[in-house]
Parts: structure tokens; sequence; C-alpha cells
């Protein structure tokens, strides 16, 4: 079965997501990320849809879940490497995924995490 | 009928076409709707000449009942390229028409003094040529406003092109002055313009200078905040500068929350507080985006 990989990069988790989500692949992906960022205590999370062309009202609310239940957990969500078409077409949809924080791509969101981080232990 | 009423036609215009064009020449230099600043005489007799010549060799071979067969194609080309130049030149729809409709004098004229006292072929043939002459009028009008509505398009397409130029102030800091009215159409040029060069630029910050921008209606406002969302989604925060007095009263009349955006009253004091944001070193830019 596919699946997502989840990678591990110091306190930070880092989600590519490649393929087209589905119900059931986007479960196990909320189930395998919950257990990591518990295993690992991460503190953020990184999702990058940049090779994500087409996005529907699905994966915009499984993205909003996701960052949901990452702080409950105590770990920031950031949303990188949107693409234009896409922020457009979210945007069109009404998805504007509030609350989530986004960054232009992963250098900038792992900034971001890092500088917050620093922020709270500072 | 149609064959033999063509008949006469066709030999005045293939036999007396220098006077034909003499009399017409004449008709459209007296009229009182020649527009002698805007076309000069010589190329009037031009086009008349080539009309002629035209419209003979296309009745000896064609069917005067119908314009639109293979015989008629040089007659269709000749007055689309003279409807196209003249709504250039800034002939109205009437004149281009016009010009096709004096032949109608002259050419009747003709056809009274060859058919003199035959009455029923005479109506039988200025019921044809009227016929043929009204379709050419037509047509020519068509082309007009087809030629018209094509300059119309383009200056539309490089309004569109002129009107959303991103630029970039400084490191990670984009301006987008917007002039005009924000309808949907452009908000989505605007918006893919600015998406764009955020990606180019990899810009935290840009500013929406709305300075230019007569009105603000709940739509536009809409178009606004859709624009924010999605440069947010990219990363990018906004801050929309430029509110005039009139359109802050207007946006809180109409209840539109702007509330989550910054707004500045000027691209100075926006610039400012961009700078201020992304930690800007004001003596030296790299240049280059990071």
């Amino acid at each position: 079965m596919e699946k997502i990989p989840i990678l591990k990069m110091g306190r930070f988790l880092l989600v590519t997501i490649q393929v087209d989500m589905h119900d059931q692949l986007a479960m196990q992906l909320q189930e395998d990320l919950t257990d990591r960022i518990v295993a690992v205590r991460a503190r953020g999370v990184l999702i990058d849809i940049s090779s994500l062309e087409v996005v529907d009202s699905f994966i915009g609310r499984m993205i909003s879940n996701i960052a949901a239940m990452a702080r409950v957990l105590d770990a920031e969500t950031v949303v990188v490497g949107i693409q234009p078409a896409v922020a457009i077409t979210l945007v069109e949809l009404g998805l504007s995924l509030e609350g989530v924080r986004t960054a232009l791509n992963v250098d900038r969101g792992m900034a971001m995490l890092q500088q917050q981080l620093a922020a709270e232990q500072g | 009928m149609p064959s033999a009423a063509g008949q006469t036609l066709r030999k005045v215009l293939a036999q007396s076409q220098k006077e034909l064009l003499g009399d017409w020449l004449q008709g459209q230099l007296a009229a009182s709707t020649l527009r002698s600043d805007l076309m000069k005489e010589n190329e009037l007799r031009e086009q008349s000449r080539e009309l002629l010549a035209l419209l003979q060799t296309a009745t000896q071979n064609g069917s005067l009942e119908r314009i639109d067969g293979t015989d008629w194609t040089a007659v269709r080309e000749f007055l689309a390229r003279v409807s196209r130049s003249r709504a250039q030149q800034g002939f109205s729809s009437s004149d281009t028409a016009t010009f096709v409709f004096s032949l109608k004098e002259p050419l009747f004229a003709r056809l009274r003094a060859d058919l003199g006292n035959d009455a029923q072929a005479l109506a039988d043939e200025l019921w044809a040529t009227g016929y043929l002459l009204d379709r050419l009028g037509l047509y020519t009008t068509e082309m007009y406003v087809k030629g018209r509505e094509e300059v119309i398009s383009r200056q539309q397409r490089e309004m569109m092109e002129l009107s959303t130029p991103v630029v970039q102030l400084w490191e990670n800091i984009l301006a987008l002055p917007l002039i005009g009215t924000l309808d949907s159409e452009r908000t989505q040029v605007v918006m893919e313009s600015l998406l764009q060069k955020i990606v180019e630029t990899g810009a935290s910050i840009a500013i929406i200078d709305i300075t230019g921008v007569p009105t603000v209606d709940t739509l536009v406002a809409q178009h606004l905040l859709k624009t924010v969302a999605a440069a947010r989604l990219m990363g990018a925060d906004c801050i929309i500068s430029g509110i005039r007095p009139q359109i802050a009263q207007t946006i809180v009349h109409l209840g539109v929350n702007l509330s989550d955006v910054t707004t500045k009253a000027s691209l100075a004091d926006a610039f400012s507080i961009a700078l201020k944001r992304t930690d800007a070193n004001l003596s030296r830019y790299s240049g280059a985006a990071t």
C-alpha cells in the first residue's frame, strides 16, 4: 500500500505530498503523523505541497485537520510550496486555510519554525 | 428572371465603366457626407475604380442574388479591406456604407438611359441592382463593425497588460500599484502576476497600492481580500496602501471587514513598515532574491 513518507529534520517533521490524496491515504497520513509527533516530540510540521498542481476542497480540509491535530500535540504546522494556481484555486474555493501558517518554500518554512522555537526558548 | 434582370447591369458595368466612375465620383465628391478631412480625393478615386472593376468581373460570372459565392470573393475581400481601413481612419459606419450605396444613383441613371421606355424591364433591373448593392452595403457595415470590434478587443488586451505591473521595491518587498476599476477578470490577472512574482523573487511582503482605484465597492473589496488571501497562502503578507479618505468611509459604511489586513494611508508608510518587518538593511541592497 502506498504511504506518504514523513522525514524527521531536527525537531521538525517534513511531509512531502506528491500523489493524489484520497480518503484512506489521508487517514493513514493523519495517523502516522500524529504517532510520529508524539514519538519524536516534534515541535513543528512542514507540509510541502509544491508538487501538487491540482487541489480540491478535500485536500484543503485535510490540511486544516492536520494542522489542528498537530497544534493539540504542541507542534506548529507550516504549509509550504503552494503553487500560484493552487493558491488561486484555494481562495476561489473559499479555503484560505485560516489558522495554518504558510511559507513560500521549505527553507522559509523551516526558518519560520526555528525562529518561533528560538523565541519560545529564549 | 434573375438571370434576365442582370443583363443590362452586366452590360452597363462592362461597357460604360469609365463614365460610370466619372458620375459616381462626381456624386461622391458633391455629397454632403464627403469626409475630405479623413481621406484624400485620389484615394477615394482609386477605391471607387477598384470596386467597379471587381464588380464587373464578379457580375460577369457570378449570380446577382447571392454575394457569398466564390465569384464574389474578390469583392468581399476588397470591401472588408476598405471598411477596416475606414474604421481606423475614423469614418462612421454610415459613412462607410454610403460609399457603396452612393453607386446606386449613377448606376440607376445608366440603366434608365439604356432601357429607355421598357418599364417592366427597367423595374426588374432596378430591383436586381438595388438588391445587390444593398447586400454589398450591409456586408460593408458588417465588416466595419468587425473592424471596430477588433480595435476594441486589441485595446482591451493592451490595457490588461499595461495595468498590472508588479514592481520589486526592495529585497523581499513587492509593490502592486493598481490603477482603474477592479473587475473579476482583472483581479485574476493581478493575482496571477503577483503570485508569479512572489515565486520569482521570494518576496515576503507585497504592498497593494489602491491610490489609482477610483471606487471601492463590496465586490472590489472582496477581490482585494481574495488577492491578499492568495498571497498569504504563498507565504507573503500583504499591506494595502493608498486608501483615500472617501474610500475609507465607503469601506466602513459597506461593512467590509479589512481588519485582518494591514492598511496604510500612503505607499510610503506601507514601505517603511515593510522594511521594518523584513529587517531590511537600508545601507545596502544585495539585489538578488535570497
